[in-house]
């Protein structure tokens, strides 16, 4: 009996100090205006990308040539119907980059997704395991490092065949590093500290350890870092689009949307400037956001 | 020491085994090299092709041919040239590397007294406003920061050539786009490196001693904050030579990369291996380079 109201006991303070805490990372993050404003921003890229057909004023694909080079609304030959006016074949810019979102933002999570599965396993493998095997990882990192990760991932998307998957596998499997090396770094300082000590006291199994006592160790650094890889999975993802290895399907993405803008510079500067800037706020907003949740999650910075 | 700089030379054998199993599989995953480099042909030429080319040998065997043949500098025939891949791509590196260095040079000297500033003024208006700049800076795509440029100094102004580069006018908006996208990472390093030495104990000996205060941040803090710096100033050279390939194919920049990606597009692989190659092995040089000078200017290595 005097065990179980002690641990029942012990779970209440535990989940307390837990609400406490993300209380606390809660505030840190909502006092800086910066970031509420990357908050918005991207809720507004991901709004308009989950329901594109409402948020698109015309029809992405539908192509007119007598409103070809139609100027921004703000611009004399403006017109309502197109706010950021229309491209060569008189498609509309703002309606084709709230398409575009959609590509740049499953690109960014997925490929995301991919590196933190490879990265982490390795990193904790590395980190845990020591010696030999850590020896192994550290070189394929190494050897990972040594190629620019854009001119990997263009020549393997263009071996393989550009597709969607493809692009999200590639970029996935190029930028697994970071987590590798941060993950194996906090193993190391954790595994000398007393709690995994005593937990292989009281004899948990290596994995138990592993998966319960250092894992949910790294986490805090673990989403700060996705937050910022997904910032540059969708850069990279516009660089391969730009380059002409993109998804290969018929949906516009920003970057060749910049790609072909390009071409018509000198008579149409809204071309390519549009989806450049829908570029540039995303990634901002995410940099910005992962930049105070890791101000917020890390205890030891102000 | 020399078992340090032994145990250096060993990683960099064993990195460039591996950069070199990374570039032969390049052409492994893309299918059949045979059918791209002769597209009409019949399948029974194509057989042959594949016999008398080595394409049916297990792959360790391939591997093996494709080490000794890279040994000897030779990377194949380029599928659409005609010609052997390694001199086109060696031909064109040149223009890469000044490009690169140029862009490398603007970035320092826009970064160290930035960086330096930002760390010695912490929190000032100035600091803020480089951390916004950084941000911008790191958030932009670099093609983007490029057709940007053109149509301010090229097409608006007409101050700039849009592209090629045949003057040394042709070198600025390439350099510039490059330098957009490598000075925000080199800033945020000075910055930090400098802010983890300004505030120890010899830097405030020194300045309790009366030591002038340009003095103390170039003599003592600059010094110490110098070691982080070029480590991490070599790590982002791949990321700088990935850059240069973007910039490369915007401004239409005869260099290497503008002929990869070109190379990507004609699927003529010879090429896209050698170019990678090269760029690989040049990052992993300089980074051979970076951990040599640092154990020559870490005196706690030097004298262990």
């Amino acid at each position: 009996m005097a065990v179980r109201t002690l641990s029942s006991g012990v779970r209440l303070e535990d989940r307390a100090a837990r609400s406490a805490e993300r209380s606390r990372v809660w505030r840190k993050l909502v006092r800086n205006p910066a970031a509420i404003a990357g908050v918005f921003v991207l809720a507004a890229v991901v709004g308009a990308a989950l329901f594109a057909p409402y948020v698109a004023p015309q029809d992405p694909a539908r192509q007119s040539l007598i409103r070809r080079f139609t100027p921004p609304v703000w611009a004399e030959a403006g017109k309502a119907a197109y706010p950021l006016g229309t491209d060569q074949v008189g498609r509309d810019i703002l309606s084709r980059i709230v398409y575009g979102a959609r590509v740049s933002l499953v690109v960014g999570v997925a490929a995301v997704l991919v590196s933190l599965v490879v990265g982490v396993t390795l990193g904790l493998l590395s980190g845990f395991l020591q010696g030999r095997v850590d020896t192994v990882i550290m070189t394929v990192v190494d050897v990972t490092l040594s190629f620019p990760q854009l001119l990997l991932a263009l020549a393997f998307v263009a071996a393989l065949g550009p597709s969607l998957v493809t692009i999200i596998v590639v970029l996935g499997l190029t930028g697994w590093e970071r987590y590798t090396r941060v993950v194996r770094a906090e193993v190391l300082a954790l595994r000398e500290k007393d709690f995994v000590e005593a937990a292989r006291a009281i004899g948990a199994s290596p994995i138990r350890t592993l998966l319960r006592h250092l894992l949910p160790n790294t986490f805090s650094s673990i989403i700060v870092m996705s937050t910022l890889q997904v910032a540059q999975a969708i850069l990279q993802e516009a660089a391969l689009s730009f380059l002409g290895v993109g998804t290969g399907s018929v949906h516009p993405t920003w970057g060749q949307m910049i790609a072909l803008g390009r071409d018509f510079v000198s008579v149409a500067w809204w071309l390519p400037t549009f989806p450049g800037l829908a570029i540039l706020l995303t990634v901002l907003a995410i940099n910005l956001v992962g930049d105070r949740l890791r101000d917020a999650l890390d205890p030891r910075v102000g | 020491m020399l078992s340090l700089l032994t145990r250096r030379l060993i990683r960099l054998v064993v990195v460039l085994a591996g950069v070199s199993v990374v570039t032969f599989s390049i052409l492994q995953v893309s299918g059949d090299p045979v059918s791209l480099m002769m597209p009409e042909a019949p399948e029974s030429d194509r057989a042959v092709l594949r016999q008398s080319m080595g394409f049916n040998d297990p792959l360790p065997v391939q591997f093996a041919r494709f080490v000794r043949n890279i040994a000897r500098g030779d990377f194949g025939q380029s599928f659409f040239h005609r010609e052997p891949a390694l001199p086109l791509v060696l031909e064109r590196m040149p223009t890469t590397l000044l490009l690169t260095v140029l862009a490398m040079a603007l970035s320092l000297s826009l970064a160290l007294p930035i960086g330096i500033l930002s760390a010695i003024r912490r929190n000032s208006v100035f600091d803020h406003s480089a951390t916004l700049l950084v941000f911008l800076g790191t958030s932009m795509p670099v093609f983007w920061t490029g057709i940007m440029l053109i149509l301010l100094f090229a097409v608006q102004l007409r101050w700039l050539p849009v592209s090629g580069w045949e003057s040394w006018a042709a070198l600025v908006l390439p350099a510039a786009t490059l330098a957009t996208f490598s000075t925000p990472l080199l800033l945020r390093i000075v910055r930090s490196s400098m802010l983890e030495v300004v505030n120890l104990d010899y830097v405030r000996t020194a300045r309790a001693k009366g030591v002038s205060e340009s003095l103390v941040i170039c003599r003592h803090a600059l010094t110490n904050a110098a070691l982080p710096l070029v480590t991490v100033a070599g790590l982002q050279f791949g990321l700088l030579l990935g850059g240069a390939v973007i910039t490369e194919t915007v401004f239409a920049v005869p260099g290497v990369g503008r002929l990869i990606v070109g190379a990507i597009r004609q699927l003529d692989f010879p090429i896209v291996q050698a170019g990678v190659f090269l760029l690989a092995l040049i990052v992993v040089l300089v980074n051979f380079a970076v951990d040599v000078l640092y154990i020559y200017l870490n005196p706690q290595i030097r004298v262990r």
